[in-house]
């Protein structure tokens, strides 16, 4: 009850401060329920059912990639667009698992990173459609969700909070269902698990594609909101990025996600004003989290106020 | 939030095609073929070195270092920098830039061993974590002080040597000099110093007591630890041993390709795909798929695109990796 009234009470706050945030923070908060929407996708693998993938980028741009070329070729209005692209993520997520979860640890970090990295090199060769490089600015056909403009602030930030707020909800229903479970008992001791008759390879499989299907609702939901699809969304970046986050949040912990990239954001927003090297924030970041706050800081929360947060 | 990072520049620090503008219209297929070979054999050589530095840290310490490619880029950017600080004749700055770079690149990796790996008691996962995290912070402080550009070192020399090719003309079989076909003395140079590093790195596993110990620690860390071999310091030997390794092979290739900052993702991609088809930790099999990838990366982007390898490439290493991940010569599971 209490965990339910800590998200409820996170996304009303976040509501409320849509009438109150000056216009250049309520477009940051923006984008980072869409970003943070993503770490939900990467935490619900990574830190429940602890599979440490290094090619998420592949889902976040399979939806985008998806949504965007319905709405550039298709001529989707952003509500078609966006469930195509949320399947186009699954689908590329099922069958990867197929393969990917055949190996285990260091080759399963390798395998994902390698499939994405074929993936971003596949958009770039595949210039006449995709755009390669350069991408590609949505129409505004694919940005009007019925009558509603989704290109204007307002329109935009409450959609991204919608989306945020699904991805949030059901990351903590799964949780804190027997599948939940399930998931954190395989990260802690899959043999055990296995030992108990359950199938572990269909869970993860299934947990696979559901993070994909979440990671690639947001890369749609960023096409659609912010009207540009671009091959730098599939790069390895994209794929630590997330990482980032949910160390630097928490893995394991359903809010971890949204308070890493929010954290991140502001401060790559910070150092960018300093220095055009700005992913040194990033690369000090994940040093000084591996070694020394593994849990983060909603880990750290939970650690030492709350043992029952989910 | 774009900020560019090596790895994720794979496609697009890379030489073009070197072909397509100049020789491709005047050549006939076989000269074509042989420039690719004679490319793809510098590549190979020096894959081979890069490669042998990645296998010898996963083999000793089981640590897949993300980080490889960036120790590369900085011994091509302190080649750079040693060689521009001391002038005069090319050679000169070069030699020194070929003892020195390695040397400052391996007692930093060796540092940030010590600093960090050794701290998360070289734990696979959070290792490749911190790993990605060191790979930033080299590439980035570089940018901040090298800047963006890209800059080359010039070769101790460099002579071109023209090559003859047999054609049936008129009058039967004659000698041509095809327009464009050839090399130069420093490739070839490239190739064969390579070659003497990777049989110097043999005979030192192999033949001196240091080897031995190195390959006592790989074959069973805690009987080493047992035996009173100092193993913490064997693993900080052994990740400088295997950067210093990237930073030679990046020496040796600076004059051909300039030093950038982002120049460590090929390198690293392709290293990763040697490792894990020659199997993780065998310097047998990495040599002998150094070759095998070098000559078909540089036929395969001659021919057709380099984009197109590298998508071959990454497809290669992630099967090798789910169906056989022993690698196609080894016999031990990574």
């Amino acid at each position: 009850m209490r965990a339910l009234a800590l998200h409820l009470g996170l996304l009303a706050g976040l509501l409320a401060l849509h009438f109150v945030l000056p216009a250049y923070h309520h477009g940051n908060l923006a984008r980072v329920m869409v970003l943070a929407s993503y770490g939900v996708g990467y935490n619900l693998l990574f830190g429940y059912a602890g599979l440490l993938s290094l090619g998420h980028a592949l889902f976040f741009a399979a939806g985008m990639y998806g949504a965007g070329l319905m709405v550039q070729h298709g001529g989707l209005g952003a509500a078609g667009a966006f469930v195509v692209g949320v399947v186009v993520a699954a689908g590329v997520a099922a069958a990867l698992a197929l393969l990917a979860l055949r190996t285990v640890g260091v080759g399963f970090m390798i395998v994902t990173l390698m499939f994405a990295q074929a993936g971003y090199l596949a958009i770039l060769h595949f210039s006449e459609i995709t755009g390669g490089d350069e991408g590609f600015v949505l129409p505004q056909a694919g940005r009007m969700l019925g009558s509603v403009d989704l290109s204007t602030p307002d329109a935009r930030y409450l959609a991204a909070l919608a989306l945020f707020s699904v991805c949030l909800l059901v990351s903590l229903a799964l949780v804190r269902a027997p599948f939940g479970r399930v998931l954190v008992a395989i990260r802690e001791n899959e043999e055990r698990v296995r030992m108990l008759g359950y199938d572990t390879q269909a869970t993860k499989w299934v947990a696979m594609v559901l993070s994909g299907a979440i990671s690639g609702a947001a890369g749609a939901g960023y096409a659609i909101l912010f009207g540009y699809v671009g091959a730098s969304f599939a790069e390895a970046q994209y794929s630590i990025l997330p990482l980032l986050w949910v160390l630097l949040g928490g893995a394991g912990t359903v809010l971890g996600p949204f308070i890493g990239a929010l954290f991140m954001f502001y401060l790559i927003d910070l150092a960018s004003g300093v220095t055009s090297a700005h992913m040194l924030i990033a690369g000090v970041a994940l040093v000084v989290l591996t070694l020394f706050a593994p849990q983060g800081i909603m880990g750290e929360v939970r650690r030492r106020l709350w043992r029952g947060l989910p | 939030m774009t900020g560019a990072s090596s790895w994720a520049g794979w496609s697009s620090c890379r030489n073009e095609p070197f072909l397509h503008d100049r020789g491709a219209a005047l050549m006939e297929f076989g000269p074509h073929l042989t420039l690719a070979l004679i490319e793809g054999a510098v590549t190979a050589a020096v894959l081979a070195l890069t490669a042998s530095g990645l296998s010898l840290v996963f083999g000793v310490m089981r640590v897949v270092n993300i980080a490889h490619g960036a120790f590369f880029m900085l011994g091509a950017v302190l080649a750079w920098w040693i060689a521009q600080a001391i002038g005069g004749h090319p050679a000169w700055g070069f030699g020194a830039a070929l003892i020195a770079a390695p040397l400052m690149v391996g007692a930093l990796a060796a540092a940030a061993d010590a600093a960090v790996l050794r701290r998360l008691a070289h734990d696979p996962e959070r290792t490749i974590v911190a790993t990605i995290g060191l790979l930033y912070i080299i590439e980035q402080v570089t940018l901040m002080t090298y800047g963006p550009e890209a800059r080359p070192v010039v070769a101790p020399f460099n002579a071109r040597i023209a090559l003859p090719w047999i054609e049936r003309g008129a009058e039967g079989w004659q000698v041509i000099w095809p327009w464009g076909f050839g090399t130069t003395t420093y490739k070839l140079a490239v190739i064969g110093a390579a070659m003497a590093m990777v049989a110097g790195l043999w005979l030192f596993l192999a033949r001196t007591r240091a080897g031995l110990v190195l390959r006592a620690t790989q074959a069973d860390r805690e009987m080493a630890t047992a035996f009173g071999i100092p193993v913490a310091k064997v693993y900080a030997l052994t990740f400088g041993l295997g950067a210093g390794l990237a930073a030679l092979a990046a020496v040796l290739i600076v004059p051909i390709r300039q030093a950038h900052y982002l120049m460590g993702g090929d390198p690293l991609l392709l290293s990763f795909v040697v490792v894990i088809i020659g199997g993780l930790g065998s310097l047998p099999g990495t040599l002998l798929a150094a070759v095998l990838i070098g000559l078909s990366d540089g036929i395969i982007s001659v021919f057709f695109s380099p984009t197109l390898a590298k998508i071959v490439a990454t497809l290669m290493v992630a099967l090798v990796l789910v169906f056989r991940p022993q690698g196609l010569f080894g016999s031990r599971p990574a």
